[in-house]
C-alpha cells in the first residue's frame, strides 16, 4: 500500500536532486532546469497531501505553481538570451558584476 | 497492487531522468531528460486522482515550457559546453546530502493527521475537474486572475527582452529614442 | 467652575506652545502680546475662582487617571481651595505684570520670543505645583519650575557666568530634591497614596518618628527650592538671569514654593512641633545671615537677592511656628513689593547699560523720578513701616515668634528687621541720591518706557494697601489652615509693635542721615567683619574646597580609570569584534551567483535543522 509518506519522501528526494543541480551546475540553462525540478518536487508533495487529506487546496496550489513556473521561464529565458547576446556565454561565473 | 507497481516504476523513472538532467554534460540531453521526467510526474498526478493537474502538467510543462526551452536553446551555442570547474565539491555534496537527510527526516516524522481538517473536501460523485473549477472560480478567483495578469506580463516581457537587438545595450536604445 | 480652573491652568501652556513656534525666528511682538493676554486670562480666571472659593466652594477635579500600574494608582487631579487660590492669584498677577514689563525690558534682546516661551512655561509649571491635589503633581510642578528657572538663569547662555549660575541652581536643587523625593517615597510607603486628602486623613495613625522623618525630608526639599542655608548660594548667583526673571521666579513665586510646601503639608507639620522648631530656627538664622550679607554688597541685584533670602527666612519662621496663614500672607505681600523692587532695579539697569555696581550710581532721582518713587515705596514696604504691606505681615511674624516664647528667634528677627531697614535705604540712598558718580563714568540714564511704568503701578498700589486685607485674608485662609491665637495681652502687642516700628524707623533715619552725608569712610572696608560679610562668610570658597574639588578629583578618577579603561574599552572591543567580523564576512559577497546559491542552501539547511532540533517549550 502506498501511503502519503511514500510520496513525501519521493518529493524530498527529487527536491534534493534539484538542490544538487542548483549547486553543481555552472550552466545558467541548467540552473533553470534544476529550478523546474525543485518546483515539480513540491508539486508532487502538494498533490499527495491533497489526495490523502481530501482537500483540493493542494491541487490549486500546484496549479498556481505551474503558472508561476511558466512565467518564470518566459522572463528568465528572455533575460538569459539577452545576457548571451551581450556576453556570448551562459557561464554562471561570468555574472560577477555585483562583486562587493 | 497496480498502484504500488506504478508508483515504484514512476519513481525510479523520474529519479533517473532528473539525475540525468543534473549530471549530464550535454544540455540537449538534459533537456530531453527533463521533458521525460515531466511526463512521468504527470503519472503520479493521475495516480493521485488529480486528473486535471496531470493534464495541465503535460500540456504546460512538456508542451509549453519545454518548447520554450527548446526554442531558447536555439539562441545558444549548445555544442560549446560550459566549463564546469566546480570548486568545493565536498561542500556541495555535503550540503545536498545534509538537506536531503533533514527533509526526509521531517517528512518521515509522523504527521498529525487528526489535527488537519479539509478546507475543501472533495465531494463524492463530482468529478475532479468539476471540483477544481468550482473552487478556482469561487474562493481562488482573485489569485487566479492575478496569475492570468502575471502570465500576460511575463509573455510581454519575454518578447521585449528577446527582441532587443544584439549590438545595442539598453542604454543605447534609450539614447536612440531620445529619452536621455 | 471647572472650566475656569482649566482655563487658569492651561492658558499659560497654550501661550508657551504658541511662542515656542517662533523661537527660531526674529523678534516678533505677537509672542509677547499673546502670552501676556493668556496670562491675564489666567489671572482673571484665578480671580473668579477666588470669588467662588470665597463663597465656600472648593473645586476639586480629577482630570484623568495618570498612572495605573499594579498597586500604584495615580490620578491626576487639581484642587482649588483657600490656600492654592491665593497662590494662583499671586502667581498669575505677578507673572502677568512681569510679562508685560518684559516687553519693554527685553525689547532689544535677540532671545525675545524664547524668553516669553520660558516665562509662560514657568507659570504653567508653577500652577501645576500649586493646584495639584497630590504630592506627585506637586513634584512635577516642582521640577518644572526648576527647569524653567535653569533655562532662564542661563538665558544668556553665551555668558560663562550665566550658564555656570544656571548649572549651580539646577544641581543644588537636585541635591535638595533628593531629600524631597525620599520624603515622597516614605509617604507612599506609609500611606499607599500620594493624595493630600488620603495622606492627611491617616496622618494620626502613623508612628511619630516616621512623621518627623517625612517632615524633615520634605523640609530639605523646601530648603533647596527656597534657597535656605546651606543651599543658599545659588539664589545670589541666579541674578545672572534677566531681571524680570529675578523678579518673577527668584523673588515672587518659585522660591516661595518651599514655604508653600510647608503650608500645604501643615497637617503633617503641625503634628511634629520639633520639626517646626527646626524650621523656625533655621529661618531665623537665614533671616539674619542673609541680611548681614546684604549690608555690604555693592551689586544692586544681589542686595535684593539677599533680601529675598532673608524674607524667606521670615516666612519659614512663621510656617515653622504653626502660623501658616501669616506665612502665606507674608508670602503674598512679599511677592508684591519684592517683584516691584526687582523690576525697579531692572529699570535702573536699563538706564545704566546693565551696570550693577551701586557705587557707580548715585543721584539718579532726577533722571528717573518715577522709578525712584516706586522703589522707595517697595523699600518702605520691605522694611515694614506702617501703613505699607510689609508692616502687617512682618510684625505678625515677630509677634508670633514672641508669642511662642522663642525669644531668641524674636531677637534674631528683630535684628534682621533693623538690617533690612539699613540695606534697603542704603540702596535707595546710594542709587538715587548723593553724588552723581555716573556722570563721571559717562552714563546717560533716562526713564524707561511709560507703559512699563504703568505696569508697575498695580504692584506699587498693592505694596501700599495689601496690608489692610489682613483680617479678610485671615478669615479666608483659616477656613482651611489652622488658626493661630496670640496668647499675650493687647498691651504687650502694642508695645511690641511700637518697639519694632521705632527701631526700624530709627535705623531708616540714621541710614538716610549717614548716606546723605556721604556714607561711611573707606576705612570700614578693611575691618575683618566687613571682609567676612563681603566674601559671603567665605561659604562659596568653603564649598569650592570642601565639595567641588574632591568631587572634581573623584570625577576625574571615574573618567580616567573607570570610563576610559573599562567602559570605553568594552564598547571599543564590541566595535572591533564587529569590524573584524565584517572584514572576514566580506568574502561572502563575491558577486558570484553560485556562491550565493551555496549560501542560500546553507540557510535552508540551518532552517531545517532548527525545525527538527529546536523545540521551544519542550
Amino acid at each position: 500500500m502506498i501511503t502519503l509518506t511514500h510520496y513525501l519522501v519521493l518529493s524530498g528526494i527529487l527536491f534534493s536532486i534539484g538542490i544538487v543541480g542548483v549547486l553543481r551546475r555552472k550552466n545558467l540553462l541548467m540552473l533553470f532546469f534544476s529550478t523546474e525540478i525543485l518546483l515539480n518536487a513540491v508539486n508532487i508533495g502538494f498533490a499527495a497531501v491533497s489526495k490523502y487529506y481530501g482537500d483540493l487546496s493542494g491541487q490549486i496550489f500546484s496549479f498556481f505553481i505551474i503558472a508561476i513556473a511558466a512565467s518564470e521561464v518566459a522572463v528568465g529565458l528572455g533575460l538569459l538570451v539577452l545576457w548571451y547576446k551581450r556576453s556570448g556565454t551562459i557561464d554562471l561565473d561570468s555574472l560577477q558584476m555585483m562583486k562587493g | 497492487m497496480f498502484e504500488v507497481i506504478a508508483f515504484y516504476m514512476f519513481s525510479i523513472l523520474v529519479i533517473g531522468m532528473f539525475l540525468i538532467v543534473v549530471f549530464s554534460k550535454n544540455a540537449l540531453y538534459s533537456m530531453s531528460a527533463l521533458a521525460g521526467g515531466m511526463i512521468f510526474i504527470s503519472g503520479f498526478f493521475f495516480l493521485l486522482d488529480a486528473d486535471f493537474l496531470g493534464v495541465v502538467q503535460i500540456i504546460v510543462y512538456t508542451g509549453a515550457i519545454m518548447a520554450v526551452y527548446a526554442f531558447g536553446m536555439m539562441f545558444f551555442d549548445t555544442t560549446r559546453d560550459v566549463k564546469e570547474n566546480i570548486r568545493f565539491k565536498k561542500i556541495i555534496y555535503g550540503l545536498s546530502i545534509l538537506s536531503a537527510i533533514f527533509l526526509i527526516f521531517i517528512l518521515l516524522a509522523p504527521v498529525y493527521s487528526g489535527k488537519i481538517e479539509a478546507l475543501y473536501p472533495s465531494i463524492q460523485g463530482v468529478g475532479n475537474i468539476q471540483m477544481i473549477g468550482l473552487i478556482l472560480f469561487t474562493k481562488y478567483l482573485v489569485p487566479f486572475e492575478l496569475a492570468a495578469i502575471m502570465l500576460l506580463a511575463a509573455m510581454i516581457s519575454g518578447i521585449v527582452l528577446v527582441k532587443i537587438k544584439m549590438e545595442e545595450t539598453p542604454t543605447d536604445i534609450e539614447v536612440a529614442r531620445g529619452e536621455k | 467652575m471647572e472650566k475656569y480652573l482649566y482655563v487658569a491652568l492651561f492658558a499659560p501652556l497654550v501661550g508657551s506652545l504658541f511662542s515656542l513656534l517662533f523661537t527660531a525666528q526674529k523678534k516678533n511682538v505677537i509672542t509677547a502680546l499673546v502670552t501676556s493676554g493668556l496670562l491675564l486670562l489666567s489671572f482673571v480666571s484665578s480671580l473668579s475662582l477666588m470669588y467662588a472659593v470665597h463663597s465656600d466652594m472648593i473645586i476639586h477635579v480629577k482630570m484623568m487617571d495618570w498612572i495605573s500600574a499594579g498597586n500604584l494608582n495615580l490620578p491626576f487631579g487639581f484642587v482649588v481651595d483657600n490656600v492654592s487660590v491665593v497662590m494662583m492669584v499671586t502667581v498669575t498677577l505677578v507673572s502677568s505684570i512681569v510679562n508685560i514689563y518684559s516687553m519693554g525690558y527685553m525689547m532689544h534682546d535677540k532671545g525675545y520670543n524664547r524668553f516669553f516661551t520660558y516665562i509662560s512655561a514657568f507659570v504653567f509649571s508653577m500652577l501645576i505645583l500649586v493646584m495639584s491635589d497630590n504630592f506627585i503633581g506637586l513634584f512635577i510642578g516642582w521640577e518644572g519650575v526648576g527647569l524653567c528657572s535653569y533655562l532662564l538663569i542661563g538665558f544668556w547662555y553665551e555668558k560663562d557666568t550665566a550658564s555656570w549660575a544656571g548649572n549651580e541652581a539646577f544641581i543644588m536643587n537636585r541635591v535638595a530634591d533628593l531629600g524631597m523625593l525620599m520624603g515622597l517615597f516614605l509617604i507612599y510607603w506609609q500611606f499607599g497614596s500620594f493624595e493630600y486628602d488620603v495622606v492627611f486623613a491617616h496622618i494620626g495613625g502613623i508612628n511619630p518618628a516616621v512623621v518627623t522623618t517625612i517632615g524633615l525630608l520634605l523640609f530639605i526639599g523646601a530648603m533647596g527650592k527656597s534657597a535656605q542655608f546651606p543651599f543658599h548660594t545659588w539664589l545670589a548667583d541666579a541674578m545672572e538671569g534677566p531681571t524680570p526673571v529675578s523678579a518673577l521666579i527668584h523673588a515672587a513665586t518659585m522660591v516661595t514654593a518651599g514655604v508653600y510646601l510647608i503650608i500645604r503639608a501643615s497637617a503633617l507639620f503641625s503634628l511634629v512641633p520639633e520639626v517646626g522648631h527646626v524650621i523656625a530656627t533655621l529661618g531665623a538664622f537665614v533671616a539674619v545671615f542673609a541680611a548681614s550679607m546684604a549690608l555690604v554688597n555693592r551689586d544692586l541685584k544681589r542686595i535684593i537677592a539677599y533680601s529675598t533670602l532673608s524674607q524667606l527666612g521670615y516666612m519659614f519662621v512663621a510656617a515653622g511656628l504653626g502660623a501658616y496663614w501669616i506665612a502665606l500672607f507674608h508670602l503674598m505681600t512679599h511677592a508684591f513689593f519684592k517683584s516691584l523692587l526687582f523690576l525697579g532695579a531692572g529699570n535702573i539697569m536699563h538706564a545704566m547699560d546693565d551696570e550693577l555696581d551701586i557705587k557707580k550710581m548715585g543721584g539718579l532721582f532726577n533722571a528717573m523720578p518715577y522709578t525712584a518713587i516706586l522703589m522707595a515705596v517697595a523699600s518702605v514696604a520691605l522694611c515694614g513701616i506702617y501703613p505699607f504691606a510689609g508692616y502687617f505681615s512682618k510684625d505678625m511674624i515677630l509677634a508670633a515668634a514672641f508669642n511662642g516664647g522663642n525669644y531668641y528667634i524674636w531677637a534674631a528677627l528683630f535684628i534682621g528687621a533693623g538690617m533690612t531697614a539699613f540695606y534697603s535705604f542704603r540702596l535707595i540712598m546710594m542709587v538715587f541720591f548723593g553724588d552723581k558718580v555716573y556722570k563721571k563714568l559717562g552714563f546717560h540714564p533716562h526713564e524707561t518706557y511709560p507703559f512699563v511704568l504703568w505696569t508697575l503701578l498695580p504692584l506699587g498700589i498693592l505694596s501700599t494697601i495689601a496690608g489692610f486685607f489682613e483680617h479678610p485674608f485671615e478669615e479666608f485662609t483659616t477656613r482651611l489652615l489652622s488658626k493661630y491665637d496670640f496668647s499675650f495681652s493687647h498691651t504687650t502687642e502694642i508695645g511690641l509693635i511700637f518697639l519694632t516700628l521705632t527701631f526700624v524707623i530709627l535705623v531708616v533715619l540714621a541710614t538716610i542721615y549717614k548716606y546723605g552725608r556721604g556714607g561711611f569712610s573707606k576705612q570700614i572696608e578693611t575691618m575683618p567683619l566687613y571682609i567676612l560679610l563681603k566674601n559671603q562668610y567665605f561659604i562659596p570658597k568653603i564649598y569650592e574646597t570642601m565639595i567641588f574639588r574632591p568631587y572634581y578629583v573623584l570625577s576625574r578618577f571615574a573618567w580616567k580609570q573607570i570610563d576610559v579603561r573599562i567602559i570605553d574599552f568594552t564598547v571599543d572591543l564590541i566595535a572591533k569584534i564587529l569590524y573584524l567580523l565584517g572584514q572576514r564576512s566580506r568574502k561572502m559577497q563575491s558577486g558570484n551567483l553560485s556562491d550565493m546559491l551555496r549560501w542560500m542552501v546553507v540557510g535552508i539547511v540551518v532552517l531545517l535543522a532548527l525545525a527538527i532540533f529546536y523545540r521551544p517549550g519542550m
